[in-house]
């Protein structure tokens, strides 16, 4: 230390930087003091698993939409303005046309690079709409969501929920007949709520649809107001995520309070940067190779004609399935000539109102029949929580189910059949089909947690059949290896809540036990149906045996065939 | 003719000649080919071969003389376009019963559909064969086309043509592959479920502009393979099968590299 401070500037020709990047480097921490933040972030551990990156393909479509929407709002005119189309196309040169339908040809025809914008920015929109929910699939199926990651899973709900808003406003901007259509349709759905349904149409409008307000509405609605909710949300999701720490699949060594991975600098820096990269390329590609949402096929908006095939893009296909499902018989006339819309009411609004309460509630729902107030970090696998499973594998039908009764008519002409009958055999599906894909599913999970069991219980099995003196003909099966053995018993089988009497001590009714009881019900519905894992004493008690059954065979138990193993059979 | 001769043996002679035969046998009949029969002029000799094979293949369902019975329309007065459209799409004679009659292959050749439509034609008047010009689309107005196809059109054949789904499986076909002709003629006799579109509603000119329009499709979509024409729905499947799971590839790929 005292040749250090006698001669300070010894230590600076050690410590100055040398290169041009390292001197930037230095410049900016001696002002911000961020290398603090640097080191803290280089050195985070995140645990590695590919379908960790499946929320980054969400947020990498997010800026390959940023991008291109910034090229796109500089040549846009979000007006409904009727203007004379001069440009090229015969199919609709010399056409009236709003400002917003004539820009976006002039974009597509006249812009250089512009059809290619375009075409990348919509393949983004549904590419991010896709990703986000293949997400929150991992996130559901793994139990992500539980304590402390209730409110992250809100706000990637919210996300969602902002996703579709900001598909289905830039979706409208065109004003070609196709998107006219899909707002004509929303429309009807804001005039079917009760009493304020009419005023609503008319504040959104600007007057009686369509106005000549929809699209710069619109136009703010989808360039400003949703993606500054996008972004802001995204930092917050993504702070949430680490402060929480990432959570990392179930083996040996992880536990809730450890986190085994690699640090973000520089292993999950070069990874992110590949995704990217190689996202945006498969973006470029699709949107320079495949046409997608070719405006001037559809022509300028219009309220009378609807061409065949007018569907919204693939997430709000469950919507308009909905629609197409729903019996028209369901519109009421009630006295005083009030019309009750209830064929348009129930599909539009209470269907995916009652979808995405049960997506938003079901983490506290789970929480509250669990009784678990504990952190998890770890995750669970999807076996092993199998009616979990199975309630998101019938929510997936269901949203399959309604997303093909969209394509009804598609599906009529490409396998030739009639669309009536396809209606109705839905319209069954919807309540059958997860019903029935729920109780497969729980089933399945059930049997591969008998089958893990099994496998704990008495190993792999080898091929090699040992005969003893006796004659007695058994298989020798090679123990799991420790990994393999943490895997499939390191998991708790949630019990059912207890239920306390219904009366106390002294026979005094308790106050709140209908609820409880119905709570309790509700439990038992969730895990009453289980499989234990393996306990300690269990593995003892097999391996007793099975040692036995080893220490024969090194005894010299005759061997017999039977085995695929010719080489084992051979030592 | 030294040089001529000079390269009488060079290796690329044979195809040189063989071109030029070819393209001399193709000009001579381009030059005496039969112009394709107009059914304007109809022979009594054409009638009676048309009535003969009316009898032998269509009056099961149509009638002896084609009045119509239970199961199938009469044919008095529907023209010559009606005929020549179902026969020469392959719609009729029906194979088998169905919500409607399908496109397939012809069963009769140009002469035998030419005499069959001469003999409907001659129960009783109607929509003739269009002319060629009548079908030209370089003399139609493919914005104009656009117009009416979007109005009047659309709503079953899809924005493009690329066909729709009908009640209890019926469908509006794709017309991509149909012909001017026959996609004059069926504007002009709406055949099965299709409503007819006579001359008070689009007018021979509206239809050629029409087909313009049509024709206008068959050049591509500026924007890529058109994947089909079918809008958002099969752009939704091609998100999915092709652009994400290729992304989900990538992230395997990714997070399998030694870390």
């Amino acid at each position: 230390m005292s040749t250090t401070a006698s001669n300070p500037k010894d230590l600076k020709k050690y410590t100055d930087p040398k290169t041009p990047a390292g001197k930037a480097a230095d410049y900016l921490d001696q002002r911000t003091s961020i290398g603090v933040a640097v080191k803290e972030f280089a050195r985070k551990v995140f645990p590695d698993h590919w379908s960790f990156m499946l929320g980054e393909i969400a947020l990498f479509s997010f800026v390959v939409l940023l991008i291109t929407g910034v090229f796109l709002a500089l040549f846009f005119q979000p007006s409904m303005a009727l203007v004379r189309w001069e440009g090229d196309l015969p199919q609709l040169h010399g056409q009236l046309m709003s400002a917003a339908f004539a820009s976006t040809l002039d974009l597509s025809f006249e812009v250089r690079g512009g059809l290619l914008m375009r075409q990348i920015h919509h393949w983004s929109a549904l590419i991010f709409m896709a990703s986000i929910v293949v997400h929150m699939l991992r996130v559901f199926f793994t139990g992500a969501f539980r304590k402390p990651r209730e409110l992250n899973w809100l706000v990637g709900m919210t996300l969602m929920i902002l996703g579709l808003a900001a598909g289905f406003s830039g979706y409208s901007l065109p004003d070609d007949v196709l998107s006219g259509n899909g707002l004509r349709i929303t429309d009807g759905v804001v005039k079917s709520i009760p009493i304020i349904g009419s005023y609503m149409s008319y504040f959104i409008f600007g007057g009686e649809f369509p106005g000549e307000h929809i699209v710069a509405r619109l136009f703010t609605v989808h360039i400003l107001l949703v993606p500054g909710l996008i972004l802001a949300l995204i930092g917050l999701h993504l702070f949430l995520m680490v402060l929480h720490k990432h959570t990392q699949y179930p083996g040996g060594g992880r536990t809730d309070k450890n986190v085994v991975g690699f640090p973000a600098f520089p292993v999950y820096v070069a990874k992110m940067g590949g995704n990217f990269f190689f996202i945006f390329g498969v973006l470029a590609l699709m949107g320079a190779t495949l046409s997608i949402n070719s405006v001037w096929n559809y022509g300028p908006y219009d309220p009378s004609p609807v061409s065949a095939g007018a569907q919204p893009d693939w997430y709000m296909l469950f919507l308009e399935g909905s629609l197409r499902l729903m019996p028209g018989q369901a519109e009421i006339v009630t006295w005083g000539d009030f019309t009750l819309s209830l064929n348009v009411l129930i599909p539009a609004v209470v269907i995916p109102g009652l979808l995405f309460t049960f997506l938003l509630a079901y983490p506290f729902l789970e929480a509250k029949v669990t009784g678990d107030r504990r952190e998890h970090h770890v995750l669970d696998r999807p076996r092993n929580v199998p009616v979990r499973t199975g309630l998101g594998v019938a929510f997936l039908t269901a949203f399959v189910i309604l997303a093909l009764a969209g394509s009804n008519d598609l599906i009529a002409t490409h396998f030739h059949l009639s669309i009536n009958a396809i209606t109705w055999v839905f319209r069954v599906l919807l309540f059958v089909g997860p019903w029935f894909t729920f109780q497969v599913t729980k089933r399945i999970c059930l049997g591969l947690q008998r089958k893990d069991r099994e496998l704990v219980l008495h190993g792999h099995e080898s091929g090699r059949i040992v005969r003893f003196a006796s004659g007695e003909y058994v298989e020798v099966h090679t123990p799991l290896s420790d990994q393999e053995r943490w895997l499939r018993v390191n998991y708790e089988a949630t019990r059912p809540l207890e239920l306390a009497p219904a009366a106390d001590a002294r026979g005094v009714k308790r106050k709140g036990y209908a609820s409880e009881k119905r709570w309790h019900q509700l439990s038992r519905f969730f895990y009453e149906d289980r499989v234990e894992p393996v306990t300690p004493t269990e593995l003892a008690a097999a391996h007793t045996t099975h040692d036995a059954l080893a220490a024969a065979d090194e005894r010299g138990g005759e061997l017999a065939t039977a085995s695929s193993h010719s080489a084992d059979l051979e030592r | 003719m030294k040089a001529l001769a000079a390269r009488r043996h060079h290796r690329a002679a044979p195809v040189v000649l063989l071109l030029m035969a070819l393209l001399a046998v193709g000009g001579v009949y381009a030059a005496f080919a039969p112009s394709p029969a107009q059914a304007a002029t109809a022979s009594t000799a054409d009638i009676e071969t048309g009535k003969k094979l009316f009898q032998a293949n269509c009056a099961t369902c149509h009638g002896p003389s084609a009045e119509g019975t239970d199961i199938a329309p009469s044919l008095v007065g529907v023209g010559a376009a009606a005929v020549d459209f179902q026969v020469s799409t392959g719609r009729m004679p029906m194979a088998m019963d169905g919500p409607q009659a399908p496109a397939k292959p012809p069963q009769m050749n140009e002469e035998q559909t030419a005499a069959l439509a001469a003999y409907v034609a001659s129960l009783g008047a109607g929509p003739a064969i269009p002319t060629d010009d009548q079908v030209d689309p370089t003399q139609g107005d493919a914005a104009e086309g656009m117009a009416l196809f979007r109005t009047n059109c659309a709503m079953c054949h899809n924005a493009v043509g690329a066909g729709g789904a009908l009640s209890s499986g019926k469908a509006a076909p794709s017309l991509m592959n149909t012909s001017d002709r026959n996609i004059f003629q069926a504007m002009e006799t709406g055949p099965g479920p299709m409503p007819v579109f006579n001359d008070a509603v689009i007018t021979a000119e509206g239809k050629r502009d029409i087909i313009a329009f049509l024709t206008e499709q068959d050049k591509g979509s500026a924007g890529g393979n058109p994947l089909g024409g079918l809008g958002p729905v099969a752009e939704g499947l091609w998100a999915w099968v092709l652009g994400l799971a290729v992304m989900i590839g990538g992230a395997v790929w990714i997070g399998a590299k030694s870390s």
